[in-house]
């Protein structure tokens, strides 16, 4: 396959580069990039206003199988992730069975492989069973191909078992990706502890509750030397206490999810279930501070928490609905009306965080479209309005708080290993 | 005239005018409750069912008497003895019984929110009978005719309500409804009981009885249940009903003519003493009856209108 991308701004962080320039890519590698390329009888996209970055890597992403298929399964969450603009995803591997085993792992990869619309990179438990106990065979995991380890949705509360996977994992060199709250503290919590949670009677989960857990793994990142990342950081003293972890040289990252840069607390007035998720909405000041600290780049990546759940799962009482967001198709245009439109962030700084972010965080050989690298690109176009239809999402998961909203700034193509998958939205081959 | 919004949810959607018209209605019901045949026409042929996931005697029981009284055929379902107990969704159950031509479900829930989900999937009207810590519209409109018909009206009444604010959906309820009509709300309770942000939406928020009592013309006790206790947010009942039960010497700092009001059921001798409860200030009785009244008042108001 060969082909040329035409008169796009291609912006690759990792080079510095910021510069219209043509895109030729053949064999699932970029050929050449310059200013003017034809060659004859070689497909042409024009890209005329349009942005060639290099493909987005999400880093956290629940995609269900094994066990979940009701709500996802790899081929309907790959399917979403190219059309989302994504040519890479972690999986968590909080499936049925979890994924703290070799068995799991090598499922995953061969169900994506078949797929073969997004890269899947497997994540592995950091316990047995996820139950907080003892460490997974992180070793045999390392070698069937796991890029990092988590017990996401679940923390990690016996400080020792913390302990010894952020010493454990220096051996592979892969971090231990913290899911943080203090489970006695958020006791019942449905959603952020504050005047909503008050007006609208559900039970409070403060800010605290997930602070003291992001405290206490920061300090274990300095006792242990490990590498930590921190996922889904949601409020305005965890961002405090990553300038700590920063200032004392620690190896600690941390990612943002698109919801909690964009949506308050007050979002569930209506107790629409679909703002139900963890951790909360949370209220402006903590929105301010997440977003300041992708600015500050004390975090550096940009995830979706893409956590697809089946309608009656959420079509029940708030507090019985589980926790998620289904967020693989909307999050490019809502980081980008939300970070750049709103001047947070420069494009350039915004594609970092899709890319170099956790292209460094999870050692991915990803994220740059210099000469002879691997042809994965998300194109995007930066004016184009567009309002999110539930209805059209290619995952299985139509749980959006977002559905009817319009947002600014969308992928219009996914390329990946030098195929074109998604185009104007819609997958190819259909 | 009657209410704008389909469904009656929260006080926060009333207007004052709504409330005021509730409240006349709810008058005028109350002298067919003293008459000696207790049966008007007004709204044969209307069916009303009650729909209630908690245990209630008195908001359900003058439920039912409201609409029997307005000649209305009043069905009473009790989640133990429902689908329910086979695992029916609250979005099936609710459909169920609206295609079986009820005109007005009253739907009581443990959940904060239930309600607003299922007037989201009916046609028909919704009342909220109490949802979680939420809400209970029609408590506080009782509460509200109680207190207008021994005080006259609402304007810069200090209203003392004292107890377990966090997890009573009848103290948001009256806050809300008692703030629009002009009266200023003190809560008071333990820290422990007090949820964050009430001073945000314009309460007057102390630890200390005494401070909420002062000069009070009203109080309104709320109920504490043991299993706040067994949950760790106070240390014995005994503890609280010394630091926050209304005794006949605290109530002297109250106004001399204050109303004492609970919205029942009672915990005597802990949050309220009997001596208090079966004194002439106490009204906790009269709110029984405006609870009848006022509920008459919204059935009324909601299925009794012409040429809707």
């Amino acid at each position: 396959m060969e082909f040329i991308l035409k008169g796009g701004l291609v912006i690759d962080p990792k080079a510095g580069l910021e510069k219209q320039l043509d895109v030729h890519i053949k064999d699932g590698r970029i050929l050449a990039l310059g200013s003017d390329i034809n060659e004859k009888g070689v497909e042409v996209y024009d890209l005329k206003n349009k942005i060639v970055a290099p493909g987005f890597i999400d880093m956290h992403v629940h995609l269900r199988e094994p066990g979940g298929e009701a709500h996802e399964t790899i081929l309907t969450g790959c399917q979403a992730a190219a059309a989302g603009g994504f040519t890479a995803i972690a999986a968590m591997p909080n499936t049925k069975p979890c994924a703290d085993n070799e068995g799991v792992i090598e499922l995953i990869k061969a169900r994506a492989q078949r797929a073969a619309l997004a890269r899947v990179l497997p994540i592995g438990t950091i316990s047995k069973g996820q139950l907080g106990q003892e460490i997974s065979e992180i070793g045999s995991m390392y070698k069937c191909g796991i890029v990092a380890i988590s017990d996401d949705g679940k923390p990690v509360t016996n400080s020792e078992v913390m302990r010894r996977a952020l010493e454990y994992t220096k051996i592979f060199g892969i971090p231990v990706i913290s899911h943080c709250e203090d489970p006695s503290l958020v006791a019942e919590g449905l959603m952020h502890e504050g005047r909503w949670s008050t007006v609208l009677g559900l039970k409070g989960n403060p800010a605290q509750a997930e602070e003291i857990m992001v405290a206490r793994d920061i300090l274990l990142a300095g006792l242990t030397g490990g590498r930590l990342h921190l996922a889904h950081v949601s409020t305005k003293g965890s961002v405090e206490l990553l300038k700590f972890a920063q200032a004392q040289g620690l190896a600690v990252t941390a990612e943002a999810t698109p919801h909690h840069l964009y949506l308050t607390d007050e979002e569930v007035k209506n107790y629409n279930t679909n703002t139900k998720v963890n951790p909360p909405l949370r209220s402006a000041e903590h929105l301010e501070a997440v977003r300041n600290g992708l600015k500050e780049n004390l975090i550096q990546c940009l995830v979706t928490d893409h956590a697809p759940w089946s309608r009656e799962d959420k079509e029940q009482e708030y507090d019985k609905a589980p926790n998620g967001i289904s967020g693989l198709e909307t999050a490019i245009p809502i980081c980008w009306e939300t970070l750049v439109v709103s001047g947070y962030l420069k494009p350039a700084e915004l594609i970092a965080k899709f890319t170099t972010g956790p292209a460094a965080v999870l050692n991915l050989p990803y994220g740059s479209l210099e000469v002879g690298s691997i042809a994965d690109i998300t194109v995007i176009d930066p004016q184009l309005q567009k309002q999110v239809r539930v209805d059209n999402f290619y995952s299985k998961g139509k749980n959006s708080p977002v559905d009817g909203r319009t947002f600014q700034g969308w992928p219009v193509m996914t390329i990946i290993d030098g195929r074109v998958v998604m185009q104007d939205g819609r997958l190819k081959g259909e | 005239m009657g209410l704008v919004a389909k469904d009656l949810l929260t006080m926060d959607q009333l207007s004052v005018d709504e409330i005021e018209l509730i409240l006349s209605t709810a008058k005028e019901m109350k002298t067919i409750i003293k008459r000696d045949i207790k049966k008007v026409p007004t709204l044969r042929g209307k069916t009303v069912v009650t729909l209630f996931y908690e245990p209630s005697t008195r908001t359900r029981t003058s439920f039912e008497l409201a609409g029997k009284y307005m000649s209305a055929d009043v069905v009473n379902i009790s989640t133990t003895t429902s689908s329910v107990v086979k695992g029916e969704t609250l979005k099936d159950t609710g459909l169920t019984l609206e295609m079986m031509g009820t005109d007005i479900v009253i739907i009581r829930h443990p959940v904060s929110g239930a309600p607003q989900m299922l007037g989201g999937y009916l046609k028909g009207r919704v009342i909220n009978g109490g949802d979680g810590f939420h809400a209970h519209p029609t408590q506080a409109l009782l509460d509200m005719a109680t207190i207008k018909e021994k005080l006259g009206g609402f304007q810069d009444l200090k209203v003392a309500i004292i107890g377990d604010v966090l997890h009573s959906r009848v103290a948001r309820s009256n806050l809300s409804g008692l703030m629009k009509m002009g009266a200023e709300v003190w809560l008071c309770g333990p820290p422990t009981l007090i949820p964050p942000g009430l001073a945000e939406l314009g309460a007057r928020v102390t630890h200390n009885i005494d401070e909420a009592l002062r000069g009070a013309q009203v109080v309104i006790m709320l109920r504490i249940q043991l299993e706040r206790q067994k949950a760790g947010l106070f240390p014995t009942l005994r503890e609280y009903s010394q630091l926050y039960g209304l005794n006949r010497q605290r109530l002297k700092l109250a106004d001399k003519d204050s109303l004492v009001m609970h919205p029942g059921p009672m915990n005597r001798g802990i949050e309220i003493s009997s001596e208090v409860a079966d004194s002439l200030q106490s009204v906790i009785n009269e709110q029984v009856t405006n609870g009848v009244a006022v509920r008459m008042a919204l059935l009324y108001l909601m299925l009794g209108q012409k040429g809707e």
